[in-house]
């Protein structure tokens, strides 16, 4: 990891531009000598999918905008004109639809690898944060974006997802009518949901900024989770993870055209196809998939406020994760007991989504309680112990040593 | 990686398992009848013979009732009626339109271009007329139910008896079973489908009340399953063409990711392993 110097540019444009604003020698230096651990595996290709997905999600949303109509008269017509009328529309419209639940997946499986490789230890703890900050922004863009079709779905999500800041004491109520711009959900409501639609992407492509930012001030962690030790450890990130990268997106585009073109509805509640009534209440009003385990824990609490406050906890933990995990060992690799608690975890999450989805009925609720009791413990007990009690295997001496025993 | 893919799925199935007991369904009354659709699968298409026959039993039974809002009388076209056969259907509906330069709103035969009439004037008057239930817009019925052809399709089926208030003989059995009164409403119709029994939709298909343009009269399941096949059509006309796009675009995708693995491998040659 030398100190980088820039080439000097043949195309007597490029060098003039570059004197002025130096984007193009950003850009060699970022993507292209840029060093990255020789090791990285698959999981590594999760963050630039999500980015792409990301760029997607914004070309297909502010083609979808030109002919949206954020009216609670006009918005289920006018999504259902996108879909019969306008010229590719119902591609644009699946393509963004979908690209939602892909979107949610990528960023879970990037989130996720990193819990598994200790990817959120130091000195990585801005860069976690900043992606922590894009997962709760792509919850509040989702959860609005999908109020905007103004299905039945979308209605009554809304209502019972806005409702919960009415737990706030003393204000809650009048926190509420602000919210809504009004007495209930209703026009004003839409309107402000669609124009926060619109913004916080643009605010997602900044946190993504910083994100970045972070990681290439301090590199990427890596399967081993050791520090690299020398230019052996390093190859350029152009052309080995650019091409590594793209068939990665590949595979990835192949797996979100087969929803698209084929089970567009598939992550879909076929409620979502009636238009909002507020006066008929849906039997279960079901929240999309990637909410589902944040749904349960709501649902864990029997008091409102209780509810509400763990949900957000369930989220805000992660911030202070490199600090309870008091391991100095970042791979899952060399932790013979973190490894399997870190599938339990895996486990548990899973099984609050799979409750997330059913009514808030006996046995799911003491379910529920347990499963959420073990999300929280496993931050707040089995990490911090973990670091005291688990003998770490002995870590190899650099990246570039142990390569023929590589998984 | 293929290690971390099995434990993912084992995780899973664990998280199944330890609520497998609790899945055990509630359900009563008869299973969906599956049928198979022939614009399933990533092949499907639709047969149009089947979508003008299916329009067929619309126009004369279902339009009483139900509108079709999402589509134009032009959108026949796609289904192989010729721009006349279309023009003429149209005619048969009246629109209001209007102000007219005298400054009156007036009636006029629908034209291609117009939106399918709707039944009612309002949705007050529709469920006047309907026992208190508005029979709801059909252009996204298949894709708003969940398995929605099959349930459309078994809906039509379903009812215990062309009389209302008359439930079938499995509920009152299962009633008596659970020493339950068995009240059914007098004004509705028992169906083995809707969510509750209670529809207020009398039976519609019935041997003979359709004629097909060959001079045909179907049987009940033909007509059920051909107002289903235009259904979905009026609910996703750009199926077709969806999956031709798609099918394309997959075949394109595996053979560029085929040679971006050809080109990693080759790229990577010198690298570990
Ligand atoms: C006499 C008027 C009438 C006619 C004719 C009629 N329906 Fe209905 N239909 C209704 C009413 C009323 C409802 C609402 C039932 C309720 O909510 O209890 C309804 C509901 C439905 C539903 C929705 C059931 C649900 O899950 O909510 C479907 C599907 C349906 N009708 C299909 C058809 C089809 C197909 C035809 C033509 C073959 C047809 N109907 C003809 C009156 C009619
Ligand atoms: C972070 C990226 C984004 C996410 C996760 C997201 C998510 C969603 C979701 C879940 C829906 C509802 C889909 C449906 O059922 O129809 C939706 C709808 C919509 N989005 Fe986005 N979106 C994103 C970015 C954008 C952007 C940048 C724009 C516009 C500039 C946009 C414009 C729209 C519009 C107009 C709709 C309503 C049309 C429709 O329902 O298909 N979106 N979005």
């Amino acid at each position: 990891m030398s100190t980088y110097t820039p080439p000097t540019w043949n195309n007597k444009f490029v060098r003039w531009f570059d004197e002025r604003l130096p984007i193009v020698t950003l850009m060699h230096k970022e993507l292209v000598v840029y060093p990255a651990p020789r090791n990285l595996n698959y999981w590594w290709s999760f963050g630039s999918l999500a980015g792409i997905v990301l760029v997607i999600m914004i070309a297909t949303g502010v083609f979808l905008a030109m002919y949206y109509v954020p009216h609670v008269d006009h918005a289920f017509d006018s999504v259902e004109r996108i879909m019969r009328d306008v010229n590719y529309g119902w591609l644009l419209r699946y393509a963004h639809m979908n690209g939602a639940s892909v979107f949610f997946m990528l960023t879970y499986i990037h989130l996720f690898r990193g819990l598994y490789f200790g990817s959120y230890k130091a000195p990585r703890e801005v860069l976690w944060w900043m992606g922590v900050i894009i997962l709760f922004l792509m919850i509040m863009t989702a959860f609005m974006g999908y109020v905007l079709p103004w299905g039945q779905m979308s209605f009554w999500g809304a209502t019972v997802i806005t409702n919960l800041v009415s737990a706030v004491p003393l204000v809650g109520g009048d926190l509420v009518r602000w919210l809504w711009g009004g007495f209930t959900v209703d026009n004003p409501t839409l309107n402000r949901f669609f124009s926060l639609h619109y913004l916080l992407p643009m605010l997602i492509v900044a946190m993504v900024m910083l994100h970045l930012w972070a990681l290439h001030t301090k590199k990427s962690n890596n399967p081993l989770g050791i520090d690299c030790k020398g230019p052996n450890d390093y190859i350029p990130f152009h052309p080995y993870y650019t091409v590594k990268d793209l068939f990665s997106l590949g595979v990835l585009l192949l797996f979100y055209a087969y929803f698209i073109f084929f089970a567009p509805n598939f992550f879909g509640e076929a409620d979502n196809y009636i238009p909002a009534n507020p006066m008929v209440t849906p039997p279960h009003i079901v929240p999309e998939w990637y909410f589902l385990p944040f749904y349960a824990i709501l649902r864990a609490v029997p008091d409102k406020l209780g509810g509400v406050l763990a949900m957000l906890s369930a989220i805000l933990i992660l911030f202070v994760l490199p600090w309870l995990d008091t391991s100095k060992v970042r791979s899952a690799t060399f932790r013979p007991m973190y490894k399997w608690f870190f599938w339990a975890f895996v486990a548990d999450c899973l099984f609050l989504g799979y409750l997330g989805a059913m009514p808030a009925a006996e046995p799911y609720i003491t379910m529920i309680q347990f499963a959420t009791v073990y999300y929280f413990a496993h931050f707040l007990v089995i990490l911090p112990a973990l670091g005291w009690f688990e003998k770490p295997d002995p870590l190899p001496e650099s990246i570039s040593a142990p390569v023929t025993s590589q998984a | 990686m293929m290690t971390i893919v099995k434990r993912t799925l084992v995780a899973a199935g664990l998280a199944t398992a330890l609520v497998g007991p609790a899945l055990a369904s509630e359900g009563t009354g008869p299973a969906l009848h599956k049928q198979s659709w022939g614009w399933t699968g990533i092949f499907g298409g639709y047969n149009h013979k089947d979508l003008r026959h299916g329009f067929e039993v619309y126009r004369q039974v279902c339009v009483t009732c139900h509108p079709l809002k999402h589509l134009y009388y032009r959108d026949l076209m796609k289904i192989g009626y010729s721009e006349d056969e279309v023009k003429e259907i149209a005619g048969n509906y009246e629109v209001q339109d209007g102000p007219n330069d005298d400054g009156e709103m007036f009636t006029r035969p629908a034209t291609p271009a117009d939106r399918f009439v709707a039944p009612f004037a309002n949705d007050k008057i529709a469920a006047m007329v309907n026992g208190g239930a508005v029979p709801p817009d059909l252009s996204l019925m298949t894709k708003a139910r969940k398995q929605g052809p099959d349930y459309v399709y078994n809906l039509l089926h379903g009812f215990a008896s062309d009389a209302p208030g008359e439930p079938a003989a499995w509920w009152l059995k299962e009633r008596e079973h659970a020493g339950e009164e068995p009240v059914f409403p007098e004004t509705k119709y028992f169906n083995d489908y809707f969510p509750g029994y209670a529809i207020s939709m009398p039976p519609q298909l019935h041997e003979g009340i359709v004629t097909y343009p060959d001079g045909k009269s179907p049987s009940v399941d033909q007509m059920a399953h051909d107002v289903v096949s235009f259904l979905n059509w009026a609910a996703e006309p750009e199926l077709e063409s969806r999956k031709t796009m798609g099918l394309l675009t997959l075949l394109y995708l595996g053979i560029l990711t085929t040679f971006l693995y050809g080109l990693k491998k080759y790229i990577w040659r010198d690298i570990h392993h």
